[in-house]
């Protein structure tokens, strides 16, 4: 049974993981490179208007690394719960 | 050389390179032929990942589109990418974890219904159908283009070519040409890409470029002085104001629609069957995490480069042409006047071409075979009242882009095999679902249960042999409404697969009735919508009779609320599924389970669920 418990955790955790970062996504996208873009495009970076900057290139860099970040974060969490696979 | 002897030369490489892989990597086994034994290593997986995923339209079309539409075109930049991170964090590990073949044999087997496996796998061979169609046409025009050889011998070559790996090696064969298809189109991509950044900006990184200021070089080539060291985006800008164009850097769509497009595409690309099934290649479920990640990178890769083309292109474009005599215009443009992308229309007669917002003419030109007395290719269409005197194809910025900026041959022959893998490769992906819908699914999960291995490999290269026939025939007799469908394969894929997908595994309540009422639901609707504006009545596909304001292209976006809404609501009031099936939902959520007794080796050997 405390295995049992301990698998949930893991799940919990797991949607921890997945609600934060696809908050972020969600931020990155739809909030910076498509409701507030043109706030956003008062404002530059280089050449770049930073709403126009998300939209085209910032938002798909973003995205790696939000993978990344989860690939990492679920590496240590299967080795946590010693469901990682050898 | 000449461009046709280096194209010819590049191709002909290539096409060796894929056969040749071809042959050293024969499926023997059903495994292999549906998931290549899963024993990709997850960086290949994501390089052909890349190459599944980067079409004909990604690879010629999209920057094209990009410079016509501007900040607008960046929904489609958003919206095929984002799409990885649901896959990485909300399907592939877990349907990694369950282990089988195919889309339709997971929601059979979750939602315990052979009426479910049967609607999934009409959608997944519709989708793919819809999809592979435009495939075949790009390999033909490529060829039409580059080669002067008729559309329909380009559309035969490309259909022997992908009936060989397919047909032969099955997923393990065509994970590999993938592999190979992928290093083509990204070199191809990104060597004039980078040619022209530093022609432009001097910045090697064309993603940087885009944000730079227009070197003493750059200002040469534009021919115009006072553009130098002024950011390339502000001259573009100034350059469409002057012409009457909204500025570059701003979007006309209504944002509600561009919204509801961006989700229609993410949630579509996470849905689409070839995409998925790639995923069920890699040896580990943390490999399917890894390889979605490495897959999103491959891709960004070209997706970060593609607005960056689009913007020089632009620029370029209309300095070099606008208010320019034809007299003097550059040689690409008269080379590519001949293949029917460009045309000049001297509507004031002062032999001085004009371009401007507004079409020339409707619908594509048709030219007449006789020049006028400037020596351009005369057209008969009925020219329109606006002053703009060029007719533009999107496709150009990208094919003619090594031409114009007068890159060696053997640049320009590089481009046509990019797209000729781009092409390839997606089409080989989409086969490979229709072939294993009919054999996996249709055959051996519904009609002949009992087939051994070897009766249901063969249905698979059957399968596989008769869709590469198919999807010929459709790239030679194009249905006129494939270009209206493509938006189809991506709503349909977020209202159908998606929520039921999502919800198998994070629900295990969702049961049966949820699962195919919401399915069926979310078919019906965006199909409705679809076909309603884009055939029975085109002419009020207008954005005051959309609902919502939301156009048929984001309607997927809809149909899957709706799909989500009645899965949650009918599974509340209806019988939970049975126990084994929600236990078997828990072990989905964990790579091994240690206490069951399961490692890699019993995983591999786990028996179906």
């Amino acid at each position: 049974m405390a295995r049992e418990q301990e698998l949930q955790a893991y799940w919990k955790e797991n949607l921890k993981y997945i609600i934060v970062l696809l908050s972020i996504w969600f931020c990155v996208s739809y909030l910076c490179g498509i409701v507030f873009v043109d706030q956003l495009d008062k404002f530059k970076i280089v050449g770049f208007p930073v709403g126009f900057w998300f939209a085209n290139q910032g938002a798909e860099i973003i995205f790696c690394l939000l993978i990344i970040v989860y690939v990492r974060l679920m590496n240590r969490l299967d080795r946590k719960y010693d469901v990682y696979e050898d | 050389m000449s461009i046709t002897t280096w194209t010819w030369v590049i191709i002909g490489i290539t096409f060796a390179i894929y056969i040749l892989v071809a042959i050293r990597a024969r499926a023997v086994s059903t495994g292999a032929f549906y998931a290549a034994e899963q024993t990709i290593h997850p960086v290949l997986n994501g390089m052909a990942t890349g190459a599944d995923w980067m079409s004909a339209a990604s690879f010629i079309s999209m920057a094209g589109v990009i410079s016509f539409m501007g900040r607008d075109g960046s929904m489609y930049l958003l919206g095929w990418t984002g799409g990885y991170v649901l896959l990485a964090m909300l399907l592939a590990p877990y349907l990694r974890k369950y282990g089988k073949y195919t889309v339709p044999a997971f929601i059979g087997d979750r939602y315990y219904s052979q009426s479910a496996r049967i609607i999934s796998l009409l959608c997944a061979i519709f989708i793919s159908f819809t999809y592979v169609a435009g495939q075949m046409r790009g390999v033909g025009v490529v060829f039409s283009r580059f080669l002067n050889v008729p559309i329909n011998t380009g559309v035969v070559i490309g259909m022997c070519i992908v009936f060989f790996y397919a047909v032969l090696g099955g997923m393990k064969g065509v994970t590999y040409t993938q592999v190979a298809q992928y290093c083509v189109l990204i070199v191809a991509y990104m060597v004039p890409a980078i040619y022209i950044s530093i022609m432009l900006t001097n910045n090697p990184i064309p993603a940087f470029g885009l944000g730079s200021s227009i070197s003493p070089g750059g200002a040469e080539i534009l021919q115009d002085s006072s553009t130098q060291g002024r950011y390339l985006l502000d001259v573009l800008n100034g350059i469409h104001k002057d012409l009457g164009f909204t500025e570059y850097t701003s979007g006309i769509r209504p944002k509600i629609d561009v919204f509801f497009i961006v989700i229609a595409l993410m949630v579509g690309t996470a849905g689409l069957p070839h995409v998925i099934i790639r995923f069920f290649t890699v040896p580990k479920i943390r490999d399917a995490r890894a390889s979605a990640g490495w897959a999103l990178i491959f891709i960004v890769l070209l997706y970060t480069a593609a607005p960056a083309v689009a913007a020089f292109a632009r620029t370029n474009f209309i300095k070099t042409v606008h208010n320019v005599e034809y007299a003097e215009a550059p040689q690409w443009f008269k080379n590519w006047e001949s293949t029917g992308l460009i045309a000049w229309v001297d509507k004031n007669d002062d032999g001085i071409m004009q371009y401007g917002p507004g079409k020339v003419f409707a619908g594509k030109p048709t030219y007449t075979g006789t020049t006028g007395h400037f020596g351009q290719a005369m057209v008969s269409n009925v020219v329109s009242a606006e002053p703009n005197e060029l007719y533009v194809d999107r496709d150009i910025m990208v094919l003619a882009n090594p031409e114009i900026a007068r890159l060696p041959n053997w640049v320009v022959a590089l481009v046509a095999a990019g797209g000729l893998a781009a092409a390839l490769s997606t089409a080989a992906g989409l086969l490979l679902v229709i072939s294993s819908s009919i054999s996996h699914d249709l055959m051996k999960g519904v009609l002949m249960p009992s087939m051994s291995e070897k009766g249901e490999l063969l249905w698979a290269r059957c399968g596989a042999a008769g869709a590469v026939v198919v999807a010929g025939l459709l790239g030679i007799f194009p249905p006129g409404f494939v270009a209206q469908v493509v938006a189809f394969a991506f709503g349909l894929a977020a209202a159908s697969f998606f929520p039921a997908i999502i919800m198998g595994i994070f629900s295990k309540k969702t049961n049966v009735y949820g699962a195919m009422s919401g399915m069926i639901a979310g078919i019906g609707f965006t199909a409705a919508y679809i076909v309603y504006f884009k055939f029975i009545n085109p002419g009020a596909n207008k954005p005051e009779n959309w609902w919502f304001g939301v156009s048929p292209e984001g309607i997927g976006t809809v149909g899957m609320m709706i799909n989500f809404a009645l899965i949650i609501i009918v599974s509340k009031f209806t019988p939970e599924p049975p126990e084994e099936i929600q236990k078997l939902v828990d072990r989905l959520r964990y790579p091994v389970e240690r206490t069951l007794g399961e490692t890699k080796a019993s995983a591999k050997a786990r028996a179906p669920y």
